[in-house]
């Protein structure tokens, strides 16, 4: 079965832990190429579908495919960003970029020539030796950016990676990231709570329901034009119109996530 | 004048001034020479000392039984701390018979040692090693059950092998911990070489130290303690410096970015 042009399809999936029912019935399909963004109240499941996804989470039912293969073990074509810091602290910048090479087998000194460039591409040039302490927030966040894509996944995975920076550095983040993805495109699936990040960055925007026990509630397509303008954007008449649209069912939700959760 | 070069010269008055009493009351004759000989004899002694042979080969095999115990008690150490930090099982299995083992005043292991081993090197360093190993086990234990959960979750999805975690990740955090008790270490493994030397030996500092008592003879036993001090003291820097510079990615202390 599966759809030919999907990274990934998941039907029907559920997943529970013990008797608690995270997520009741999802699904989600993302084609190559294309940027999702999953939006829900807190709790509602969101990173539990990156796991599924990465195949560290087995659904008690459903499918997961990835390419129209059903996924046994890990996922060896995703890379995940997380939402907390994972840099060694005792590598240089290049060395975190490089670190998945030097997993794979490469030498250091190859590993370092290849992370260079990368470096480069989030902004960092001349920051290569720097320690991740000596680095700001937001620089540690290119260099986790720079570690995870280096890998060259075919499905790229982030867990609300820029939620604990601040308003600017989130927009410079989102425009680097847009840039990248402009230049490879790739399959991203990109969870978030903020309604303006997604709808920004993506080309779908998928709305979870409320937890436990959730589902997807709603699949918004995002037509805004692209290469888009992060800064300019958000002002323009279609964004707010999309976000009304939008809102008015996770607004719902949200409103549910703190009636059960108080 | 700065801070640090007040509370430098506070010390230095301190010293030079117990000293001064020190040495003039043994003029006076307040203090009894015979119990606490004068510093202006002591340093003489120690003098007299360094124009020997014996002194320097004393020197050369403690701190060669120094080294060798340090070097073979944090090996030993770091690797039943690795072994037992990533396996829960093993871990709890040994924990009683390590404390057992760590309970015992280690000073009493040492006429066993000179018993098996001899009066060689061998009991001198096998004393040291029993010193140094729980310090180095204890640290690297914690450091290994201590590493960032979210950075080693970040590795396993950079699909780090076993072996890669334990190179890149679980070393190097243990590291931390293992260095940071560097000092503690060098000062057992000197406690073990001296105090095997003075159970029973024919060289090192400790045996120089226990012949001095052998005949009731003060001004040997302070000397010797003297330039002990001076020994650990110069280990002790080395120590320091080795530690700054594999810890160069740590965040200085006071003023974090």
């Amino acid at each position: 079965m599966g759809r030919p042009g999907l990274a990934v399809d998941l039907r029907d999936v559920m997943i529970r832990f013990g008797d608690f029912t995270a997520v009741k019935s999802m699904n989600l399909q993302v084609a190559e190429t294309e940027f999702v963004a999953v939006v829900g109240p807190t709790g509602c499941g969101k990173s539990t579908i990156l796991n599924t996804v990465t195949g560290l989470l087995k659904p008690a039912a459903g499918d997961v495919r990835i390419f129209g293969k059903s996924l046994t073990g890990l996922n060896g074509q995703s890379g995940y960003m997380l939402q907390q810091e994972g840099l060694l602290p005792w590598k240089t910048a290049q060395d975190n970029v490089g670190l998945g090479l030097v997993f794979q087998g490469s030498s250091i000194a190859k590993a370092r020539e290849q992370a260079r460039p990368w470096l480069a591409k989030v902004g960092l040039r001349g920051f290569e030796e720097r320690y991740p302490h000596q680095l700001s927030g937001g620089q540690r966040k290119r260099v986790a950016m720079a570690q995870t894509l280096i890998m060259e996944p075919k499905i790229v995975l982030m867990d609300e990676p820029f939620s604990a920076l601040d308003v600017h550095t989130r927009r410079l983040m989102h425009r680097i990231l847009l840039d990248l993805w402009q230049a490879d495109r790739r399959s991203l699936i990109f969870i978030t709570h903020d309604l303006d990040e997604a709808i920004t960055l993506a080309d779908r925007v998928v709305v979870m329901s409320a937890g436990p026990a959730s589902g997807m509630v709603a699949d918004v397509r995002i037509g805004l034009p692209r290469p888009r303008d992060v800064s300019a954007l958000q002002t323009t008449d279609e964004f707010v119109a999309l976000y009304r649209e939008i809102w008015s069912l996770l607004g719902a939700e949200v409103e549910k996530s703190y009636v059960t959760q108080g | 004048m700065s801070r640090r070069g007040r509370v430098a010269l506070t010390q230095f008055a301190i010293v030079l001034g117990l000293i001064l009493i020190w040495e003039l009351g043994v003029w006076a004759g307040l203090i009894d020479p015979f119990f606490f000989p004068a510093p202006s004899t002591l340093v003489a002694r120690i003098g007299e000392w360094m124009s020997t042979a014996d002194f320097w080969t004393d020197i050369g095999i403690t701190l060669l039984e120094t080294v060798l115990s340090f070097l073979a008690g944090i090996w030993i150490g770091t690797a039943l701390g690795i072994w037992l930090g990533l396996s829960p099982f093993a871990a709890e299995v040994v924990q009683p018979f390590i404390k057992m083992f760590n309970a015992i005043p280690r000073i009493l292991l040492g006429p066993i040692f000179v018993i098996w081993f001899g009066l060689g090197l061998t009991s001198k360093v096998a004393l040291g090693v029993t010193l140094v190993l729980f310090v180095a086990f204890f640290n690297t234990f914690q450091g290994v059950r201590e590493v960032n959960p979210v950075v080693l979750a970040n590795a396993r999805l950079l699909r780090a092998s076993k072996s890669s975690l334990l190179r890149h990740v679980y070393l190097p955090s243990a590291t931390t911990w293992i260095l940071s008790s560097l000092r503690v270490s060098v000062g057992m493994a000197v406690m073990g070489a001296v105090v095997a030397e003075y159970l029973g030996s024919s060289a090192g500092l400790g045996h120089l130290i226990a012949q001095a008592e052998g005949v009731l003879d003060a001004t040997g036993v302070f000397a010797g303690i003297i330039v002990l001090s001076a020994f650990v003291v110069v280990l002790d820097a080395i120590v320091d410096c080795a530690e700054k510079r594999l810890l160069v990615w740590r965040p200085a202390p006071a003023h974090e970015s």
